[in-house]
């Protein structure tokens, strides 16, 4: 035979090698992943204030204490944060002629057609003394509120969930047709803690 | 059925350890492709609350990170339990988050400065004083989307 064998390298030690790789980014990396409620600031020169009016706000105070007070400026009521999702749903919901509820507009929007749109405004405040944890739960309840009419909405238009709406033309008609339309007072300074 | 028996034990047969480099590998691409580098040491100590509304956070190039929570207890002695703001590596004021935001966006071309996210990462003991004041920097330095970053909670209304 003229040829030689081929030397065999000896690759005991690639496995510590390996593994020399692998603790180094196991230290120096992580692996959360960042999700959270996203929202969007109002712009800092306020034009004149919207006049809203008060059959179209729904108030949601949340004092020091994390406890909260809703429902109309003139008819404020404590509540619990169960039925906030609800409630706020309730009062996004569409109802003709009712006083009782916010004005309700009708509207053609590309890919759904004439639809109702609510003209009804969350209007949250919280004090500086609030947990945050309380805000956050705040938050989530309405945009919870929110995701579920839109849901709601795809159902009926698309019959798949808003989350699994591939269309981006059709998305962006249901968001168009339920707004996140939470609007924030800038906090009281009493009962700071 | 004798037959099986034949063979002799000879001692503690050695295990082929050939590819054990291959199983590493495959452990170690994992961790490359599913974790992200660690940008900034926290100063700070953060829970984050929980959520069940949560978005995934795409572009991460586009995401700055501001940090509010207690410091860790064993430093509280200098530092005080109050919550404090971090950016960056450092404890800041909240009138520094200005300067933050335009360095940050400078940072980033042209067509990308409209989507910078600005992420809050907030332990859920801090009263909402010193965000209400992070926010309004946020609105003066016109960084108006926000991401409250939070976990994935159970829905806790049951």
């Amino acid at each position: 035979m003229a040829r030689r064998a081929i030397q065999e390298i000896n690759a005991g030690s690639m496995a510590d090698i390996a593994f020399l790789l692998l603790i180094f980014f196991l230290v120096t990396t992580t692996m959360d992943v960042d999700r959270g409620i996203a929202r969007r600031l109002p712009p800092p020169v306020e034009d004149e204030p919207i006049e809203v009016r008060e059959r179209n706000t729904f108030v949601v105070l949340v004092n020091h204490a994390d406890r909260l007070l809703v429902g109309k400026q003139t008819d404020l009521r404590p509540m619990d944060i169960s039925q906030l999702r609800a409630a706020a749903k309730d009062f996004l919901s569409i109802h003709h002629d009712d006083p009782q509820y916010p004005e309700v507009e009708e509207e053609y929007i590309d890919g759904l057609g004439e639809v109702w749109v609510s003209k009804g405004v969350i209007s949250l405040q919280n004090d500086r003394g609030t947990s945050y944890d309380m805000y956050i739960q705040v938050q989530n309840e309405l945009t919870a509120a929110v995701r579920e009419l839109r849901d709601e909405m795809a159902r009926r238009h698309f019959g798949v969930r808003f989350g699994q709406l591939r269309d981006e033309t059709a998305a962006r008609a249901i968001q168009r047709a339920i707004p996140v339309s939470i609007s924030e007072a800038e906090p009281q300074t009493i009962g700071d803690r | 059925m004798g037959r099986f028996k034949n063979k002799k034990q000879t001692g503690v047969q050695k295990i082929n350890t050939s590819s054990l480099p291959d199983i590493i590998f495959m452990l170690l691409f994992f961790f490359m492709v599913a974790t992200t580098m660690r940008e900034t040491t926290l100063l700070v100590t953060i829970t984050e609350p929980d959520a069940t509304e949560v978005q995934k956070l795409e572009k991460k190039e586009l995401v700055s990170y501001v940090y509010i929570g207690p410091p860790p207890r064993n430093r509280q002695v200098m530092l005080g339990s109050e919550p404090r703001i971090q950016l960056n590596d450092a404890f800041a004021e909240p009138r520094e988050i200005q300067r933050f935001v335009y360095t940050e966006r400078e940072a980033l071309s042209e067509a990308q400065r409209q989507l910078m996210t600005i992420s809050l990462k907030i332990d859920k003991n801090t009263r909402m004083g010193i965000v209400s004041d992070v926010k309004h920097e946020l609105r003066q330095a016109n960084a108006l989307r926000i991401n409250y970053n939070t976990r994935i909670g159970d829905d806790r209304r049951q």
